[in-house]
């Protein structure tokens, strides 16, 4: 743990339940991605100290904010952190400058509007200091909003959700200019967001939360392929989670082999669970190759799997086929091909087809959750 | 005047506060106005006669009379206009959202800055018709300023009691004047009131 950073623990039964831990370090951005309801907003207000959790503990470097056992729980104004909220909360009366110099008051009064002005340069909102924020772009308050937050310096920044408000466009820019400016910073940066792939971009870990409790944090991409559980896998995304039971494992071929709907797959070899045990298993499409139809060719014999189009679904420039697979009770093998390569196979719902599983792209989870 | 810091406060507290006996206080402050003012009055006599406890120690302190003098007419009036003054301030201070306040706190105001800084400002529009209702409300009020101040020449003789009197004693064309120099002084100071609101800048929205 990076000593310049912010750890904290949170429990509680209610309003909002909470089992949360986590750390964020120096320099560091670490998303904190859920459903809606699951509790992100809640963490961010209970380290802003707008609202204290039942027990647990929050630190900043070696100084507690909150601890009930010592009866600590410092107030927001001293924790001193910068809040984006999810609507902004700009002030409606004040300017854009008044906006930012009002955040500014460990400051010089006369350094305040100079200091103000610099932070407008930084966001790129140079020009603009007499705007009120009525008068402003979704995406223009965005930036007032997160220059007022920087303004004080703050122990962490926290953003609630901060790109919901604005159209996509606006929302592309405006995340590179995030990505930008933590260059620029060492504040510990926590991002709320349930858009994965916008915590995909941006952060350096993620955290999942789901009915207030963390489940996994970890790099974003390792998260995303290795998922702890099928909750997890859930969460982040993934839409072909399986039940499979552990058939055995040949380590001088360096594989596993599971059972799946009567038909075996082979996988890299991954020995934690024993033999015979039942399993949940998660593949990406993008390890689903399909075969051709017109005319069989080698390197078909990784994982066949046979079935036939249940759905398809044309999504831009590619079809998205959900394949229903012998034997299977029904769920669907769901992975894209380009729309060309659907046309000149002549997918179609109904079509005979057969796909290769990559053993690769199988991964192996403990069974519930 | 005297009402407009409780009034502050009490909007304040009803609009974000939850407690108990919220709803027993809304009623307390909202009561004047179904009342019929002689028996608000009747109520308030009984209060501050020099025989109660209230009167009685106000008697002790200042050696005055509550009943039907200036100052027993000045209390008399924070009670009766409480609701007008309460309720558009308790409207003004729940219209600004909960994270507006928080965003105040978060930027390192204290609590009494960000009152002062933030939300009286937009609050600002209620505090104003507040003032105005308050004001009209007791340039017109008529039983309970008759039934606690009585009538008494340079002390407790509102002109709408003098109007009253004048009337009674069939001088018509005082009463007359004194009619109109309320309906214009209204006027005016009702206007002053919502021009000021208006040139503030701030609309509310």
């Amino acid at each position: 743990m990076d000593a310049d950073g912010i750890r904290l623990e949170l429990r509680q039964s209610g309003p909002v339940a909470l089992d949360v831990a986590l750390e964020v370090g120096a320099g560091e951005l670490v998303a904190l991605v859920g459903p809606s309801g699951s509790g992100k907003t809640t963490v961010l207000r209970n380290i802003a100290g707008l609202q204290s959790p039942g027990s647990g503990f929050i630190r900043h470097r070696d100084e507690s904010w909150f601890d009930p056992d010592r009866g600590i729980d410092v107030d927001t104004q001293r924790r001193r952190i910068g809040f984006v909220f999810q609507d902004y909360a700009l002030f409606p009366h004040l300017d854009t400058l008044s906006n930012v110099t009002i955040a500014l008051g460990h400051l010089e009064p006369a350094e305040r509007a100079v200091e103000a002005r610099a932070l407008l340069e930084k966001v790129n909102l140079g020009g603009l200091e007499r705007r009120l924020p009525a008068q402003l772009s979704g995406g223009q308050r965005q930036r007032v909003a997160l220059a007022r937050a920087l303004a004080r310096e703050p122990n962490i920044l926290l953003l609630d959700e901060p790109f919901s408000a604005v159209d996509r466009v606006t929302r592309g820019k405006l995340q590179q200019e995030l990505a930008l400016l933590r260059t620029s910073i060492r504040t510990p940066i926590l991002l709320v967001t349930h858009d994965l792939d916008e915590a995909m971009m941006l952060a350096d870990r993620l955290y999942v939360l789901h009915r207030g409790t963390t489940l996994q944090n970890g790099k974003p991409a390792e998260v995303f392929r290795y998922p702890r559980n099928a909750l997890v896998a859930r969460l982040v995304g993934h839409r072909n989670i399986f039940s499979a039971t552990v058939l055995g494992h040949d380590p001088e071929r360096g594989l596993t082999q599971i059972r799946w709907q009567g038909q075996k797959l082979e996988l890299e070899l991954n020995t934690a669970p024993p033999p015979g045990d039942e399993v949940d298993w998660v593949i990406h499409p993008a390890h689903i190759i399909m075969h051709r139809r017109d005319r069989p060719s080698f390197g078909e014999r990784e994982n066949p799997v046979h079935g036939h189009v249940a759905e398809l679904l044309e999504f831009g420039e590619t079809a998205l086929v959900g394949l229903a697979v012998d034997g299977d009770d029904g769920r669907l093998l769901r992975f894209s091909v380009s729309r060309h390569s659907a046309r000149r196979n002549r997918l179609e719902p109904g079509a005979a087809v057969s796909v290769s599983i990559l053993a690769e792209g199988i991964h192996l989870m403990p069974r519930g959750g | 005047m005297a009402l407009a810091p409780l009034a502050i406060f009490l909007g304040r507290l009803l609009a974000w506060g939850d407690f108990r006996g919220k709803s027993l206080l809304e009623a307390m402050i909202a009561l004047p106005l179904v009342l019929p003012p002689t028996v608000l009055g009747f109520y308030l006599l009984e209060g501050f006669g020099a025989a109660s406890t209230l009167g009685g120690w106000y008697h002790a302190l200042t050696g005055r009379q509550l009943v039907f003098s200036f100052d027993g007419l000045l209390l008399a009036s924070v009670i009766f206009n409480l609701p007008f003054a309460i309720q558009p301030m308790q409207r003004a201070f729940e219209a600004i959202p909960h994270n507006i306040r928080e965003a105040a706190w978060c930027c390192g105001l204290s609590r009494f800055e960000a009152l002062w800084r933030v939300e009286f400002p937009l609050a600002w529009p209620g505090a104003v018709s507040a003032l105005a209702l308050t004001f009209a409300h007791t340039l017109g009020e008529f039983g309970v300023v008759l039934m606690v101040g009585g009538n008494i020449e340079g002390e407790t003789k509102t002109i709408a009691i003098a109007i009253y009197d004048r009337v009674q004693a069939f001088d018509n064309y005082t009463a007359g004047i004194m009619s109109a120099m309320l309906l214009l002084f209204s006027m005016v100071a009702i206007g002053c009131v919502y021009r000021l609101s208006r040139r503030s800048g701030y609309d509310g929205r």
